[in-house]
Order: structure tokens, then C-alpha cells, then sequence
């Protein structure tokens, strides 16, 4: 504090210059790694899509050690596990920041804010080893599975990962309404629940929606979570029961077989080539939450 | 990090100076970090006589318990010696051979013919070691009933055929196949050995149902928890808790549990040999380390539940 008022005016703007300028190039560097990652997932990953017959590539049987390379029990599988994962955290996520933000006294939201932001920093492998040895065996006992290593655990863990996005995103959402919305609610004579439910929720729905993409995004690009606790089965998810049997997920298989593969070889090529469609997929995800955010900033946190 | 997106909306305004000064000050940690550590290794390479007294060895998961205690004993005797040992899987260690970056690679299984090409393109041969045996054991949960199996039954039950446990003595209850992932020596070994070799059919593969395990102790953790699971692993890693089945590649039998005199007496069908390769004759320490390996090393092996050399 002292040597802040020993500094003339202009050591001032010389060192916000600078700070300036360390910001500017940080920030334009963040836009080119992201360019050079993407330029990179090409040149590895599109050859995968040259060499391989479109007829294996779309096939329902990955088994890339006799050159099988069918992704789509790899994209299915992990379209079933991050669906059902929202499909379960999105009510639970909007009902919480819903408590904490408008139900919750004050001295329980101090409480709850910061433990829900330490359960964003349990890291996942933490989480799937919870999964793996205690979680798995109660689905199978209580479900009846013949395995408790099933898409369903994938999902329930997934759902508990994405949470902390989804409720802090929401909780802000909501924060952003208005009070002249809640007063005016109250005004004519509605109970808190109502105003909760039919003006303030409603009001706030772009941010739900961003939450969920958010959340979504988390989800489909986890790996080590899902490797362990959905039993990395590449079967096609086809029939009714799928949901409680074993499934494989396009990020688990990339983990699971990278460290192995024959540089510049086809299957090196191919999980290039899962990449890049995961690249793509998060990409279009973030990209349809960003608009969301969009859309809300230009009419002022409504709709 | 999509958490933190949302998050930072919001409060950018208020903390931007600090947090960003943060960043910057990370960023710059790691960069300088990551040039002193590019300079480092290149300086390791760049005397190659005063590297000469360490010997890094990368690969097979399976071997990587044996070849730490190897490790660990060796620079006992000769403490001017280091010698880093890491897994990662059998194609990790080939690969880093390949690029020069290891002097020793295990492998549970035989380098195949177009990592061979790859090496002799950049300029080496690779020679092979034995150091060895491993026996596959065939593992199930402990109130299982079951007892034997037969190669043929074992390949009906991997590929799909067989689905209850019902069909081969055991209890009615639905089979849950588990196996290492794709990459694993084991993996192959059992596929090309046991599957195969069962269904009489080159060309078999493993049902596409069976749940590819990341670790031996995914296997292990499933099979002692799940009464409905068949898995299979080095009998190294197998632990009290889970059941060894008796096989034999005879429908008539007889069926043999693994164990160290099983596989050295030959009666034990699923056993393979465990390797190490070089880059080039091995020199120097090198060879040294690997007679002693061949040699003295391996009254280390049955201690970790491999098979000694004979």
C-alpha cells in the first residue's frame, strides 16, 4: 500500500501498459492454441476418414486390433451416458440453485456455495473409484444387473460431476432477475412458491439452458470417471435394457488404447479421428450455450 | 473448466487485475519450467558417457512389478547405478525404444512385424530377451461352483455362445465376461491362445459385450465383488480373494491350476514367455544388467508369482 503512493502518475500508466500488454498477449495466445490443437486434431485424425472404408467406419463392431472400426457403439455410447446424466442432474441442479439462491436463509448459502464449489474440484478419478467399489455393486444388488460396471453408473457419476456446473451457472442465472420481477409478484399476491415457480424460474430460463449445455459439455468429455465405472463394452446400445448393461464411450476409448497404439498407424489414426468428432460435439455444445448467453445479455438477463 | 467458465462471467469484473496477474504469473512458471525441463534432457542426451551408469526401462504393466524389484536389488549391489523403471503397456515401451527414448523396453508380448519395420527405419534392431514366464490364470468369484473348464469352453463362453453359467456346471445366473483392454500383452496372448485356439476358428473374436477392464485391478475388484463374473490376469496379480479355475486345452483333461511347477513341468496350458528388448546388441551396463536378470535376477521371479527361467 505504502509504494503504491510513492508512484508518480506516469510509473502508473507505464505499468498498466504493461499489464496491458501482458493480458492482450495472453489472451490472442489462448485463441491460437485452440487453432493449433484443432489444426492438429486435423492432420491426425482426417486420414483416419481417408483410409478406412465408410461402410467399417459406420459399422456396430470396434475391435480396432483386427481392423474393425466401427464408431458408432463408441458415439452412442457415449450419447446414452451423457443424455442420461443430464436427464438426471438437471432437475436436481435447478432445484438447488433455486434453494440456495431464493429459499435458503443466508448463513446456509455461505455454507452451501463454497461446499458446492469444492465438489467441482473432487478430481474424477477419485469419483470413479468411488463408483467402481461402491456405487456398481449397489446397482447391481438393488437392479438386478448381471453387472454393476453398466452406462447407468456412468450416468449417476456423471450427473454428480456436472452438478457443480449446472448450480452455479443456474444460481447465477437467477441472480440475475430483477428484484422488481420478485417484487412485483408479491404485489399481486402471490406466494413465494409462485413467484419462484412461474416468474422467477421462467425468467431465468436462457441461463438454465446455458447451465445445461455447460453441464453437458462437462460431461461428454470426461474420460477417467466413466472409463472406470461403465465396463467399457463397445456393444450398440440398441435395445430397451441398455441403459443397465455395460456401454463404451468415445473418450474412454481414446484413453484406453492411445498409450498403446502404433505411431502413424490406422487405429492411431482413427482415435485421432474420435477426437475430432469429440472436438466438434463439445464445440457445437459450448458454442450453442455462448449463444444462449448472447441472447440473454441483449435483453437485459430476460426473456 | 466449463464450471469455471460460468463462474468467472460473472465476477471478471470484480477481480479481473489479480486473477489475471495470476494467470500470467502461472503461465510464465510453466513455460520457463518446461524450457529448463527441454534443456535438461537435452543435455542427458548430449553426453552420452556420463549417462552410461543409468539405464531407463519403460513398459508391459505386467512386468513393471518385476522389473522395479530387478531395479531395486540391482542398485542395491551397485549403488553408482540408476535405473528408472515405468509402465504404461508393452506398445509404450516398444514405441519409446523405437524413438530412442528408453534403453530397455518389456513386453509381454512379441514385437510385431511393423514395429520391427519401424525400428530398423530409424536406424536400429531390436533384440529380444526372455526374462520370464508368466502363467494366465482364469479367475472367478468365490462362491462359484465351477470348478474346471475346458479351451473349448472357455472360447464358447468369450466369444458369446455360452451365456449362462448354468451350461457349464454353475449356478443359473447370466455370465459377465471381463478382460484387459485391447492393448494388453494379455490380452492378445489369451485371444490368440485360449479363444482361438478353444473355438478352432482363427478368425474368432471376443463378444462384443465383454467389459474391457482399464487395469488388472478392475479385473480383480469386479471378480471379488460379482458372483456372475469371469475374468483372466497374470497370476501375479491374483489375489486370495478370487477363485483360479482349472483348465485344460483336453475335453478329456486333465485340468491343472497354475502354478510355478505347473508351468515349469509344461502342464499348465496358458503360460507365455515375458521379454525385454534393446535397441542394437546391448553394451556395457546394459549387458551386464541383463545377464544378471537372466541370471542371479531371477530368484526375484516366483517372490512377484512369475515363472523362473529354467
Amino acid at each position: 500500500m505504502a509504494d503504491e503512493k510513492v508512484l508518480t502518475n506516469g510509473q502508473t500508466r507505464r505499468a498498466e501498459f504493461v499489464i496491458e500488454a501482458i493480458v492482450r498477449v495472453l489472451g490472442f495466445s489462448a485463441i491460437g492454441f485452440v487453432t493449433l490443437i484443432f489444426l492438429f486434431l486435423l492432420r491426425e485424425g482426417v486420414p483416419a476418414f481417408l483410409e478406412i472404408a465408410p461402410g467399417n467406419l459406420l459399422g456396430s463392431r470396434w475391435y480396432p486390433t483386427f481392423g474393425l472400426f466401427g464408431m458408432l457403439p463408441l458415439i452412442l455410447g457415449s450419447l446414452l451416458v451423457t443424455v442420461t446424466a443430464i436427464i438426471i442432474a438437471l432437475p436436481l441442479g435447478v432445484a438447488t440453485a433455486v434453494f440456495v439462491r431464493e429459499v435458503a436463509p443466508n448463513w446456509a448459502r455461505g455454507v452451501l456455495k463454497p461446499m458446492i464449489e469444492v465438489l467441482a474440484g473432487i478430481p474424477s478419478v477419485v469419483l470413479g473409484f468411488f463408483g467402481m467399489t461402491l456405487v456398481a455393486p449397489l446397482i447391481r444388488q438393488r437392479l438386478g444387473t448381471p453387472t454393476g460396471l453398466t452406462a447407468f453408473t456412468g450416468a449417476v457419476i456423471l450427473a454428480y460431476m456436472s452438478l457443480p456446473t449446472i448450480i452455479s451457472v443456474a444460481e447465477d442465472a437467477l441472480d440475475a432477475v430483477p428484484k422488481s420481477y420478485r417484487d412485483g409478484a408479491r404485489a399481486m399476491g402471490a406466494t413465494e412458491w409462485q413467484t419462484i415457480w412461474r416468474v422467477v424460474v421462467p425468467a431465468a430460463r436462457s441461463g438454465v439452458v446455458t447451465a445445461v449445455m455447460l453441464g453437458l459439455g462437462r460431461a461428454i468429455g470426461e474420460t477417467m470417471a466413466v472409463m472406470l465405472v461403465t465396463g467399457n463394452a463397445a456393444r450398440m446400445p440398441l435395445t430397451l435394457d441398455s441403459l443397465f448393461r455395460p456401454a463404451r464411450t468415445m473418450t474412454a476409448t481414446v484413453a484406453a488404447e492411445m498409450g498403446e497404439v502404433a505411431q502413424g498407424s490406422v487405429h492411431y489414426h482413427v482415435l485421432f479421428g474420435i477426437g475430432l468428432i469429440l472436438f466438434i460435439l463439445t464445440f457445437a455444445i459450448n458454442l450453442t450455450a455462448a449463444v444462449a448467453i448472447f441472447q440473454k445479455r441483449r435483453r437485459g438477463g430476460l426473456r | 473448466m466449463n464450471g469455471l467458465v460460468g463462474k468467472t462471467r460473472c465476477r471478471l469484473h470484480r477481480v479481473t487485475p489479480s486473477r489475471l496477474l495470476l494467470v500470467a504469473g502461472l503461465f510464465v512458471l510453466l513455460v520457463s519450467w518446461s524450457l529448463v525441463g527441454c534443456a535438461g534432457t537435452g543435455q542427458q542426451t548430449g553426453t552420452e558417457e556420463g549417462a552410461a551408469q543409468a539405464i531407463e526401462n519403460k513398459g508391459s504393466d505386467t512386468l513393471v512389478n518385476l522389473a522395479l524389484a530387478w531395479a531395486e536389488t540391482y542398485m542395491d549391489q551397485h549403488p553408482d547405478v540408476r535405473i528408472s523403471v515405468t509402465g504404461g503397456g508393452s506398445g509404450t515401451g516398444i514405441a519409446a525404444l523405437i524413438n530412442g527414448t528408453v534403453d530397455l523396453a518389456n513386453a509381454s508380448r512379441q514385437m510385431k512385424l511393423e514395429e520391427v519395420e519401424a525400428a530398423e527405419a530409424n536406424g536400429t534392431t531390436p533384440i529380444e530377451f526372455v526374462v520370464a514366464r508368466d502363467a494366465i490364470a482364469v479367475v472367478v468369484h468365490p462362491s462359484n461352483p465351477v470348478e474346471t473348464l475346458t479351451f473349448q469352453q472357455i472360447a464358447d463362453i468369450y466369444t458369446g455362445r455360452i451365456t449362462n453359467w448354468e451350461e457349464v456346471g454353475g449356478d443359473d445366473r447370466p455370465i459377465v465376461l471381463l478382460s484387459r483392454e485391447s492393448n494388453s500383452g494379455t490380452y492378445v496372448y489369451f485371444l490368440e491362445n485360449v479363444v482361438r485356439e478353444g473355438q478352432g476358428d482363427d478368425q474368432a473374436l471376443f463378444s462384443p459385450g465383454t467389459l474391457l477392464m482399464p487395469s488388472s485391478e478392475g479385473i480383480s475388484a469386479e471378480v471379488t465383488e460379482n458372483p456372475n463374473a469371469i475374468g483372466y490376469d497374470g497370476l501375479g496379480y491374483v489375489t486370495p480373494e478370487q477363485k483360479v479355475v482349472a483348465v485344460s486345452d483336453d475335453p478329456e483333461g486333465p485340468f491343472v491350476l497354475p502354478s510355478v511347477a505347473t508351468v515349469n513341468d509344461g502342464s499348465y496350458p496358458i503360460a507365455r514367455p515375458l521379454f525385454m528388448y534393446t535397441a542394437g546388441e546391448p553394451k556395457g551396463l546394459i549387458a551386464t544388467y541383463l545377464d544378471w536378470i537372466r541370471g542371479d535376477g531371477q530368484r526375484l521371479v516366483p517372490e512377484l508369482g512369475f515363472v523362473p527361467l529354467e
